[in-house]
């Protein structure tokens, strides 16, 4: 299995070549990367197939990316993203 | 359901859309016992499918101007009223012309319908930035509509029906199908047949939207209301853009079209969420649910031309549906003098929204047999009497 190096708020890690930014991040027990708009609470996978807009993240300096239907390309910058996230 | 179950209503409204839900409301509060039936749930056709427009700035002078003018004070009160949350902002209308030619007429629009009470205040190119900061530097000019409003129309809707329901006891019932309206000898209304049982009742309301027709079938009449087709784009949610409704002047000229193709003009709005709502298609292909990718592309390009901040930004989706279109134009209200007991309240096409809370007045003032606010001879389906005996 190949893997793939990105970063997430800085700090590298490693991707099966394929994988979902999602799973990735799981992977790496991570389960929230976003905060709401009005509450500001944390938010992570919800449906899983691309449906509810829930976990979302920025990518490349891209907000509003999500997750669960985006691949990890190799070097991709993944942040977490509050509210809106511009 | 047995007939003992449910104690005879003054008045069946078919239909839980904002119309109906309006009617339920204003009839409730006028004394009357109401019952709303819908075959499926609250919102779920027209009033789910739009923008929640409370629009002067679209209406040219005349019967509809009129309503619309009303329906923005009976708006503005029922915001009081109605105590949840539906989002009622009097944010005010742009409405922006490219070119000097658009805008000229534009501007003799604006001064006729200051005639007839709308308030309207011209906008220098130089000066729609003031309005509106990240609006395109390449227009001509545009006319600014303090008046209009817009609302979240299913959360107005649900509110107005829990409302009715609470405050006055009205009955709410979705997923109940009309399969019939009975009537007497003398062909006047005696109660609806449902898929789970009789209602009887003196008067019924159709307020079933695009759907009026065949409502008004089962009574034995002829009402014409053809749908017309539009889409809405949604982008992912923004900060705070665009500050008012903002629509390109071409969009009254489509609004009052008899065309059956497509026509698109660029109305971009904000939500409360972030999201930013940009439509407006229209065309008439019956019942045709099917995405048009065609349509989504010249909805975000127009779009593009008002507010060039929009081009960096992603759609979350799109929806649509089927505005209730009358061949004149103007919505069915009132009593129906071929079915004695029968009112309609439907075919507002796509101020559906705008005018609900006038129509609902106007409905319960006639049943109660109040001179009605507005007279109600231009709206009267007695029209469609010549043209289909």
């Amino acid at each position: 299995m190949s893997e793939v190096s990105f970063t997430f708020d800085g700090e590298a890690m490693h991707a099966e070549t394929g994988q979902t930014i999602a799973a990735a991040l799981m992977a790496h027990g991570i389960v929230s990367w976003r905060t709401t708009r009005f509450g500001g609470r944390p938010r992570g996978i919800l449906c899983g197939i691309g449906a509810c807009y829930d976990c979302l993240l920025t990518l490349n300096g891209e907000p509003n990316v999500r997750a669960c239907v985006t691949r990890v390309e190799p070097g991709d910058d993944v942040r977490h993203q509050d509210g809106v996230g511009r | 359901m047995r007939p003992d179950l449910v104690p005879r209503p003054d008045v069946v409204i078919v239909g839980a859309g904002i119309v109906g839900a309006c009617c339920a409301w204003s009839c409730a509060r006028a004394g009357l016992a109401v019952t709303v039936v819908d075959r499926g749930p609250v919102s779920g056709g027209t009033t789910g499918a739009g923008e929640g427009n409370i629009l002067v700035s679209d209406k040219e002078p005349g019967p509809e101007l009129d309503l619309a003018l009303a329906s923005r004070a009976a708006w503005a009160a029922l915001g009081d009223e109605i105590g949840g949350p539906c989002e009622l902002d009097a944010k005010g209308g742009l409405v922006v012309a490219a070119r000097q030619e658009t805008l000229d007429h534009l501007v003799d629009f604006a001064a006729a319908q200051g005639a007839s009470g709308v308030i309207t205040e011209i906008v220098a190119a130089d000066d729609l930035p003031e309005h509106e900061p990240h609006i395109s530097r390449d227009l001509a000019g545009g006319v600014y509509y303090p008046q209009d409003m817009q609302v979240q129309p299913m959360l107005a809707a649900a509110h107005l029906l829990d409302a009715a329901r609470r405050q006055y006891g009205a009955r709410v019932m979705t997923n109940v199908e009309v399969l019939g309206i009975d009537r007497d000898a003398e062909g006047s209304v005696t109660g609806v047949r449902t898929s789970q049982g009789v209602i009887n009742t003196r008067y019924v309301v159709n307020a079933a939207g695009t759907w009026g027709g065949e409502i008004a079938a089962l009574a034995g009449v002829h009402v014409p209301i053809l749908p017309r087709r539009g889409f809405i784009l949604v982008t992912e949610p923004l900060p705070p853009l665009i500050r008012h409704k903002v629509y390109a002047a071409d969009y009254v000229a489509n609004v009052a079209s008899d065309s059956a193709d497509l026509e698109t003009s660029a109305v971009v709005e904000g939500t409360h969420s972030g999201t930013v709502l940009i439509g407006a298609s229209r065309e008439r292909v019956g019942f045709d649910r099917t995405l048009d990718w065609s349509v989504v592309q010249r909805l975000a390009a127009q779009a593009i031309e008002v507010f060039p901040v929009l081009a960096g930004v992603s759609l979350l989706r799109t929806y649509g549906g089927f505005r209730p279109y009358c061949p004149d134009h103007l919505p069915v209200i009132g009593s129906d003098p071929r079915a004695p007991g029968l009112l309609h309240a439907c075919g507002h096409e796509g101020a559906g929204i705008g005018l609900a809370a006038a129509t609902g007045d106007l409905i319960a003032e006639s049943i109660v047999g109040d001179p009605t606010t507005i007279d109600l001879a231009p709206f009267s389906p007695a029209r469609f009497e010549v043209a289909h005996v």
